[in-house]
C-alpha cells in the first residue's frame, strides 16, 4: 500500500524536478550508471539535503523523547496510564507516515512542522517502551535500600531509578534513531527536503541513488555509533564484571 | 552518636485487605547499645515489625518510640537517614561505586567532600575492607561477602543510634556467615548500637541477641528474654519447639572460646633447643609440640623426627587445622573440631598467634559449668 503511494507520488514529483546531469563521463551517465566522475563534480548538491536530513531526525528523536520522557515519569507514579499510552503511541507507531504527512497538511501546510509531527509520533511508542522497561527493571531491592535509606521518591528517582535504566533508554534512542533517518526519507512528501528529495527526483540514476541513499545509511551508521559511545561513557558500571 | 532506646508499645499493623493482623499487638523495649533479635517461622511478621520502626511501613495502632519520641510524628524520609538500614538483598546500587555507594546518606545530608571522603575510608576500614582496593569498584566486582560487608558500611555512615537489619547475613554461606557474624560482634563491641536483627535461624538468634524475642504466627510475641533464659526457661510449647530439642548443645553459642580453660601445647620455632622444647612438654596439657612462625601463628604438629635432633626442625605430621579464634563461640568451634574429625585445634588470637588449644574434653568441662553459671559470655565481655 505504501509502495503504491509512493509510485504514485513519485511520477508527478519526478516530471517537475530538474533532472540536472551535467559533469562527469556523458556516456556513463546517459546509462543510468555508477560514474565515479559524475559524482565528484556533483557532490555539493547532497550537502544541503543531507544538513536537512540530519536536523529532521536530530529535532524529532529530541521532541520524541521528551515527550516520552515526561510520559514514562507520569505513567511510573501512576502504573494504570501504561496500558492507555502504549495504546495511543502504539497507533501512531503503526499509521504509515506517508498517510500521517497527508492528514497533516491541513493542520500544519507543507514543510519540516509537518514532517517532524509524523516522525515524532513514529518514535513515541519506541521510547516510551524502553524507559518503562528500564524503570522496571531496576532491582527492587535497591529501590528498597533506598527508599530504607532515607531517599525521597523525587531523589529516588534521579539518583537511583533513571541512571539504572539508562542502559535500555540509551538502546531505545538508538532503534528510534536510526528508523528515523529511514522514516524522513519520505519527509521531502511533505515538502521538508531531506535525502529522499534527491533519491525519488532521479531515482534511475544509480550515481544519484547510491549516493543519496549512501549518505542516508553512512548517517544512521554515524548517529547510531554516537549515541553507542554516549552510552558507555555514561555506563560505565555495565562493563565492570567480577575481576 | 550515641545508642538510642527504642520501645514498642502495642504496635500492630493490619494490610489492607486483610483480617488477620500481621503483627498484633507487640510490646518491646530494647535498652540503648543492645541487639534485639527477632525470630519466628517464616511469615510470622518479622519484617513486618522492624519495618514499622523507620515507616517504610505505617502502623494502624499503637505506638513506636526512639528516644522516647514517637516515630509517628516524623518526616518518613528524615526519620530513614538517622537509622541504619541493612538488608539481605543489600540492595547496594549497582551504578555507584563502593565509595558512592557508602556515601548515599552522607551525600543526602550534604557533608563535605573531604569529611566524606575521610569517613567512607574509616568505614571501609571497619568493616574489614581494604580501602584502597574497593573504594572505586563497583558492587558487581566484589564477593557476596564483601558486598555484604559495604550494606554494613553503608548503614553505619552517618553513626546512626539505632539500626535496622533483616537478615543481613541469609544469603551467605554457613562459613562466611559465621565470620561475618564474629567480625559484627567485634564491631558491635566497639560501636555499640541499639539494633534491631530480623533472622529466622535461632542459632544465629541465640549468638547475635542481647534479647531475643520469639513471634509466632500473627505477629504476636511468645516470648521477649535474653538468650540464656529462652534456653533455660522456655515461655510454652512454642518456644520450646522453635527453639528445639537440643537446648542443652544450643547453649554452647553462649559462649566463646576465650571463655573457657583452654589447654597448653609446647610452642616451637624451627631452629629452637630440642632440650627447651621437650621441658616446655612436661609442663603442658598436650605433649605434642605445635610449630609456629616468628609472630607465632600457627604452621602444623611436629613429627618425631623434628625433634631428634640439637635444633628443631620443620618437620610436621600434620596440619594445624581446625584453627579456631578466642572470638568464636563454642558451638562452632566445636563444629570446626568434629568436621575435622580432630580431638583439638589450636586457638589464636586478633593477630593470628596462638593462645591455647581448644579441646573437645575441655568443651565438656565447659558444658557441665554453664549449667551452674547462665550466660558466662556476658560476665566475661563486661569484666
Ligand atoms: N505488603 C504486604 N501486603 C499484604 N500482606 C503482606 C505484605 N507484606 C507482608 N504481608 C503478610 O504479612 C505476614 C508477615 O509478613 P512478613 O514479611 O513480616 O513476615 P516475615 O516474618 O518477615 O517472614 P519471612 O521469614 O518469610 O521473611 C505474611 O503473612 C505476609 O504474607
Ligand atoms: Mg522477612
Amino acid at each position: 500500500m505504501v509502495a503504491s503511494a509512493v509510485a504514485a507520488l513519485t511520477a508527478p514529483l519526478a516530471q517537475v524536478q530538474l533532472r540536472d546531469r551535467s559533469g562527469g563521463d556523458a556516456g556513463c551517465v546517459a546509462d543510468d550508471g555508477l560514474c565515479p566522475g559524475w559524482i565528484a563534480d556533483n557532490f555539493d548538491r547532497y550537502v544541503d539535503p543531507l544538513v536537512q536530513h540530519v536536523y529532521l531526525v536530530l529535532a524529532s528523536v529530541a521532541i520524541g523523547f521528551a515527550i516520552s520522557f515526561a510520559l514514562a515519569l507520569v505513567a511510573h507514579r501512576h502504573r494504570w496510564m501504561i496500558a492507555p499510552i502504549v495504546q495511543v503511541t502504539g497507533i501512531l507507531y503503526t499509521l504509515p507516515s506517508i498517510a500521517v504527512f497527508f492528514l497533516l497538511l491541513p493542520l500544519t501546510g507543507r514543510g519540516s512542522l509537518t514532517a517532524i509531527v509524523a516522525l515524532v509520533a513514529y518514535s513515541l511508542l519506541i521510547i516510551f517502551r524502553n524507559i518503562t522497561t528500564g524503570l522496571d527493571n531496576v532491582p527492587e531491592e535497591a529501590r528498597d535500600a533506598g527508599r530504607g535509606m532515607g531517599l525521597t521518591d523525587r531523589q529516588l528517582l534521579w539518583r537511583v531509578e533513571l541512571p539504572l535504566a539508562l542502559p535500555e533508554i540509551m538502546a531505545g534512542l538508538r532503534i528510534a534513531t536510526t528508523t528515523t533517518v529511514g522514516l524522513a526519507t519520505l519527509a521531502f512528501f511533505a515538502g521538508a527536503g531531506g535525502l529522499g528529495g534527491q533519491i525519488f527526483a532521479d531515482i534511475n540514476f544509480k550515481s544519484n541513488v547510491v549516493v543519496a541513499g549512501g549518505l542516508a545509511v553512512l548517517l544512521a551508521a554515524v548517529l547510531d555509533a554516537a549515541i553507542l559511545l554516549a552510552q558507555r561513557a555514561i555506563t560505565p558500571w555495565t562493563r565492570a564484571r567480577a575481576a | 552518636m550515641d545508642a538510642a532506646t527504642l520501645v514498642l508499645d502495642e504496635a500492630t499493623k493490619v494490610y489492607p485487605g486483610q483480617d488477620e493482623p500481621a503483627v498484633d499487638r507487640l510490646s518491646l523495649e530494647v535498652g540503648a547499645g543492645e541487639i534485639c533479635v527477632l525470630v519466628g517461622p517464616s511469615g510470622c511478621g518479622k519484617t513486618t515489625a522492624m519495618r514499622m520502626v523507620n515507616r517504610m511501613i505505617d502502623i494502624t495502632s499503637g505506638d513506636i518510640l526512639i528516644d522516647g519520641a514517637s516515630v509517628r510524628d516524623r518526616d518518613p524520609a528524615e526519620l530513614r537517614r538517622q537509622i541504619g538500614y541493612a538488608i539481605q538483598q543489600i540492595g547496594l546500587f549497582p551504578h555507584l561505586t563502593i565509595a558512592e555507594n557508602v556515601a548515599t546518606v552522607p551525600k543526602l545530608l550534604r557533608w563535605d567532600r573531604d569529611r566524606i571522603r575521610a569517613r567512607v575510608d574509616e568505614l571501609l576500614a571497619l568493616v574489614q575492607l581494604d580501602p584502597d582496593e574497593t573504594r572505586d569498584r563497583y558492587p558487581a566486582q566484589l564477593s557476596g561477602g564483601q558486598r555484604q560487608r559495604v550494606g554494613v558500611a553503608r548503614a553505619l555512615a552517618v553513626d546512626p543510634p539505632l539500626m535496622l537489619m533483616d537478615e543481613p547475613f541469609g544469603a551467605i554461606d554457613p562459613i562466611n556467615r559465621e565470620k561475618l557474624q564474629n567480625e559484627f560482634l567485634r564491631l558491635q563491641r566497639e560501636i555499640r548500637k541499639t539494633i534491631v536483627f530480623v533472622t529466622h535461624d535461632i542459632d544465629e538468634a541465640i549468638k547475635m541477641g542481647d534479647r531475643i524475642a520469639i513471634l509466632r504466627k500473627g505477629g504476636r510475641l511468645a516470648q521477649y528474654a535474653p538468650p540464656a533464659e529462652l534456653l533455660m526457661e522456655p515461655a510454652d510449647r512454642f518456644v520450646e519447639d522453635f527453639v528445639g530439642a537440643d537446648r542443652a548443645l544450643k547453649r554452647l553459642a553462649l559462649q566463646r572460646v576465650r571463655d573457657i580453660d583452654l589447654w597448653r601445647a609446647p610452642l616451637a620455632r624451627a631452629g629452637d633447643p630440642v632440650a627447651s622444647v621437650r621441658a616446655q612438654t612436661a609442663a603442658c596439657d598436650l605433649p605434642y609440640p605445635l610449630l609456629v612462625d616468628e609472630a607465632g601463628r600457627p604452621l602444623g604438629w611436629l613429627s618425631e623426627a623434628a625433634l631428634a635432633g640439637e635444633t628443631v626442625t620443620a618437620d610436621l605430621v600434620s596440619d594445624p587445622q581446625p584453627i579456631v579464634e578466642l572470638d568464636d563461640v563454642l558451638r562452632d568451634a566445636l563444629s570446626d573440631l568434629l568436621q575435622h574429625e580432630s580431638q583439638y585445634g589450636p586457638v589464636v588470637d586478633a593477630r593470628g598467634a596462638v593462645a591455647g588449644v581448644l579441646s573437645i574434653e575441655a568443651i565438656g568441662h565447659a558444658l557441665r559449668d554453664s549449667d551452674a553459671v547462665p550466660r558466662a559470655a556476658d560476665a566475661a565481655v563486661e569484666g
